[in-house]
């Protein structure tokens, strides 16, 4: 059985430097509360892997704001000009990924494949200085995969053995992140009695799970 | 009626019955509003849905069903929701029916450019590279000109989406086909001429034998 944190107690795991991956699509799916608390404590530092930067003041965005990112690696800054701007000042690095190669990027490094052969970004910017790989004929990029120091997700329902179930398009890049993080910190909308989520709903199987962040109150 | 609406009316005419389509953010959300609702057509969010619905009346929002833009959304009977890999697998696997996206450029041979204005704009590729790539069909919805420069060009100056050679081009002005042999003018909007879709085309056209004006849904 894992017992619930809080959020500082949680933020205070994640040490300076780490390489995060956060769960999310603008904001949607994101651990807010985990997010609110590392902006807190002042975290500085962090490489981010998530899909999007959501927008300021929101998810993700609140991290650009704070300074936390120095590095970020992400499918789509469009919606979030600040983003944008600390890129271009260089105060974030940033790597553009196609958002189906990001994907698939961090669940080879979560199920241990050596990386993925995908036809999407061939003879574009996205090619540059990767290895094109030939395969019955046809011509794929070799895309290597994502670890992080931690998964930050969020999830819908969770139980005290952390199973977790999502919700609609809150699932995103969550049960994807829980196989690829060291250590995995999940932030559920709600905490059931163990045998409350039936085995059949459950995505992402507690043995992945090691911390739960307790419910708002 | 605008420009915007007279190419989400003539984009919907392409949309059949117990097809998959995923709409872009913008000018191509458009086009499910002239999709009629019993038409049996599912349409993707990336983020993840498949059979995304109307806007949900004020008050009924939920948190966790937007759409790729943020929006809120609702889901109609028999939609389902999925992760970002079962996501972008539905779409590079070759699952999806149609793509309807945004440009910025399209080139003589049907290549797209439609993520990346080097030192202005940079808002990422998002899902775009896996779905001009992998998508059965892919639809470029965009004004015809801007800011009085053709965004038909003979090669695209912006970073390309993609290699591989569009279906179809839909404009404010014109449909057009791209082929082998380069570009081919097959419908005018009503009240324009060869000459005046010439004039702001940066690329040649061949006119198709049967041209005609566009009809629309």
């Amino acid at each position: 059985m894992k017992r619930a944190i809080k959020p500082e107690a949680a933020a205070a795991l994640i040490p300076d430097g780490s390489v995060l991956l956060i769960g999310g699509f603008m904001g949607v799916g994101s651990p807010h509360r985990l997010i609110d608390a590392l902006v807190a404590r002042g975290a500085r530092g962090m490489t981010v892997v998530a899909n999007d930067t959501a927008m300021p003041g929101h998810g993700i965005g609140k991290l650009v704001t704070a300074g936390v990112i120095t590095r970020l690696v992400t499918s789509h800054i469009g919606l979030n000009p600040e983003t944008q701007a600390k890129m271009i000042a260089g105060e974030i690095d940033v790597e553009l990924v196609p958002q189906g190669s990001l994907v698939e990027r961090i669940r080879a490094g979560g199920v241990g494949l050596g990386g993925i052969l995908t036809p999407t970004g061939l003879g574009t910017e996205v090619e540059d200085d990767k290895p094109v790989i030939e395969v019955d004929g046809k011509r794929f990029l070799l895309e290597k995969p994502i670890k992080g120091d931690f998964a930050l997700i969020a999830a819908h329902q969770a139980d005290y053995v952390g199973n977790l179930a999502y919700s609609l398009t809150a699932h995103n890049f969550n049960p994807i992140m829980a196989l690829a993080g060291a250590t995995v910190i999940a932030e559920p909308d709600a905490i059931e009695p163990v045998g409350v989520i039936p085995p059949d709903a459950v995505k992402t199987p507690g043995v992945l799970v090691d911390h739960l962040i307790e419910r708002a109150r | 009626m605008d420009a915007k609406e007279l190419i989400a009316r003539r984009v919907a005419r392409e949309i059949h019955p117990g097809m998959l389509v995923n709409l872009g953010i913008g000018l191509p959300s458009l086009v499910a509003n002239f999709v009629p609702a019993n038409a049996g057509v599912f349409f993707q969010a990336e983020n993840g849905v498949i059979g995304l619905g109307a806007r949900p009346p004020e008050g009924m929002e939920d948190p966790n069903l937007t759409d790729a833009g943020g929006g809120f959304v609702t889901a109609v009977p028999g939609a389902a929701s999925i992760d970002s890999a079962m996501s972008f697998g539905l779409i590079r696997g070759g699952h999806l029916d149609m793509t309807v996206l945004g440009g910025l450029q399209v080139d003589a041979r049907g290549r797209l450019a439609n993520w990346k204005v080097p030192g202005k704009m940079v808002p990422g590729m998002g899902g775009a590279m896996d779905l001009v790539t992998g998508a059965k069909s892919v639809v470029v919805a965009m004004q015809h000109s801007a800011r009085g420069e053709p965004k038909i060009v003979a090669e695209c100056s912006l970073p390309l989406t993609s290699l591989r050679r569009v279906n179809l081009i839909v404009t404010d002005l014109a449909v057009i086909i791209p082929t082998e042999d380069g570009l081919v003018l097959t419908e005018t909007a009503p009240g324009i001429s060869v000459d005046e879709v010439r004039a702001q085309t940066g690329a040649p056209l061949t006119l198709a034998p049967d041209l005609r004006e566009m009809e629309l849904a």
